[in-house]
């Protein structure tokens, strides 16, 4: 039992943002699966007086395969993710994600948009779409703007979004051919666990030199944040052993992780290290196997191995 | 004040009505009109005893709120079957004893249902993912996994007519 509050269904888009508009006054929030927002208010960590649905907004759902760029709309909920193959062709590290998210019954209502409202550094579709250079437009009664995804969070859980904003779309530019694109969730188990540590790649390479670099961390910092340092190291040259530890190490300088319920801070630092360098390594690796024919695809373990790699105890643990 | 109104629930194909404020979720709301079939376990999420279909999608009752489910057919674990004709997935959990205590197997029979749905031959993966959102304390599992196994099976020969 929680403390009760207005609600309004909004059924369309202008509805829903004139809802959030006339809120101001008031703690007006919008909610989308719920599956952050009423476990809030039953923990008493939120208290609104006003709630404006979004399901009915059909302006929120839907998504643009473009030749240029992937736009989603902010409703679209993670089993979205997982029955579009445009989808998995278009962001790989997106569906490792969307596969190893929360529930099925999480995973039918949580929406995007609010995995990336929710501001967790643990909230597991934001690294992937760091990976991506994606983009989130922001609307409200006043206008619209959009808002590269790395400037978006400004701490932990404060972001650039205004109270009577929503997030509408959020868009991506198309993968070059050959590129790698993958995410890598290490949890305490596989099926609905909070993350650890979370790291997303992206890896593109021309001429025998590694073209772009994006490593993207997950719950190992009060928000999630890119690895500029490393991506730096990378970019521009043919990787060796020895320039992936130097990167591996730079990931882990970026982090500043915290002890918690799930894992001490050393490990988390450790882990940082150890998937950077397994990610990296195997992108590159599949570059030089294919010879830069490499299409986007993912370079990590399909989910189904990672159980029997678990029991043969080859994790991030002992790496 | 507009904080509470009486909705329409259409509930195992059939429309049952009652009054709820805007805060109550659907799990709590189906009780309240006596389907007390839909268990409430953790009420934030974790274990999935709550679970009902939502024009076929599984969802956690205790995480959608009751007025936005008005005009969606609801399914709980009773509109599967009753005890004169069990559902295939409810006659696989009864023949491969996969219920001990059975407060988790309302929820788990629902998600269930729904991987069936959505992977007629599903693999050990997609059954262990697909229940990954569904907690028991009892049985261990793994008679859970072999009778949704099963239930795939039976269902897969219902269709090609065996
Ligand atoms: C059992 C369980 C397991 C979970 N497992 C995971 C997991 O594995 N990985 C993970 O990352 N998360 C997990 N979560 C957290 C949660 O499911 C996700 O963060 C989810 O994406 C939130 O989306 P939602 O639509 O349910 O958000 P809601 O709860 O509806 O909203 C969350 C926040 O975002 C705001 N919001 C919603 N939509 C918009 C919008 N369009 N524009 C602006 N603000 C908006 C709301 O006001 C609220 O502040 C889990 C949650 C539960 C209960
Ligand atoms: S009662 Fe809904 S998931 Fe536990
Ligand atoms: S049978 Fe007792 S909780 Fe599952």
């Amino acid at each position: 039992m929680y403390a009760p509050f207005e609600l309004e269904m909004p059924g369309d888009l202008a509805g829903a943002l004139d809802a959030l508009a006339a809120g101001r006054d008031s703690k007006t929030v919008p909610i989308a699966g719920g599956t952050n927002l009423i476990v809030d208010m039953r923990a008493k960590r939120e208290r609104p007086d006003r709630v404006v649905a979004l399901g009915e907004v059909g302006e929120l759902r839907g998504m643009d395969f473009g030749a240029e760029r992937i736009s989603i709309g902010g409703r679209t909920t993670v089993t979205d993710l997982l029955r579009s193959p445009e989808v998995a062709e278009a962001a790989p590290s997106l569906i490792e994600s969307a596969r190893l998210f929360a529930g099925l019954m999480v995973r039918n209502t949580a929406t995007v948009a609010g995995n990336i409202a929710c501001g967790s550094p643990a909230a597991d579709l934001v690294p992937p779409l760091l990976s991506l250079d994606a983009d989130v437009t922001l609307a409200s009664a006043a206008g619209t703007r959009t808002v590269p995804l790395d400037e978006y969070f400004l701490g932990y859980k404060r972001d650039v979004r205004r109270p009577d904003e929503l997030i509408t779309r959020i868009s991506w530019p198309r993968l070059p051919v050959p590129s790698v694109n993958t995410f890598y969730k290490l949890a305490r188990r596989k099926g609905d666990a909070i993350t650890v540590t979370g790291v997303a790649l992206t890896l593109c390479a021309a001429g025998g030199t590694c073209t772009k670099a994006r490593i993207a961390l997950g719950a190992v910092a009060p928000i999630v944040l890119r690895a500029r340092q490393a991506e730096a190291l990378l970019e521009g040259r043919a990787l060796t052993p020895a320039l992936i530890d130097r990167a591996a190490a730079a990931a882990a300088a970026a982090s500043s992780p915290i002890d918690d319920v799930r894992a001490s801070a050393g490990y988390r630092l450790h882990t940082v290290e150890v998937l950077t360098r397994r990610l990296v390594s195997r992108a590159w690796d599949r570059f030089d196997r294919q010879g830069d024919q490499g299409t986007a695809a993912s370079a990590a373990v399909p989910a189904h191995e990672v159980t029997a790699q678990r029991r043969a105890g080859s994790d991030g643990r002992s790496a | 004040m507009s904080n509470e109104r009486t909705i329409t629930l259409r509930v195992n194909g059939r429309e049952e009505r009652g009054r709820f404020p805007a805060h109550r979720t659907l799990l709590e709301a189906l009780r309240e009109i006596g389907h007390m079939e839909v268990k409430c376990g953790c009420e934030k999420g974790d274990c999935g005893a709550c679970a009902v279909l939502v024009d076929g999608m599984a969802v956690d009752s205790c995480l959608t709120l009751a007025w936005t489910a008005e005009g969606a057919e609801i399914t709980t674990v009773r509109g599967l079957g009753d005890l004169e004709s069990l559902h295939p997935v409810q006659q696989a959990f009864a023949d491969g004893g996969a219920a001990q205590c059975g407060y988790c197997i309302p929820g788990i029979v629902i998600a269930a249902k729904a991987i069936i749905d959505e992977h007629p031959e599903p693999t050990e993966d997609d059954v262990r993912l697909g229940l990954s959102g569904n907690l028991c304390r009892c049985t261990g599992y793994t008679k859970v996994f072999e009778a949704v196994s099963e239930a795939a099976a039976v269902i897969r020969a219902g269709r090609s007519g065996q």
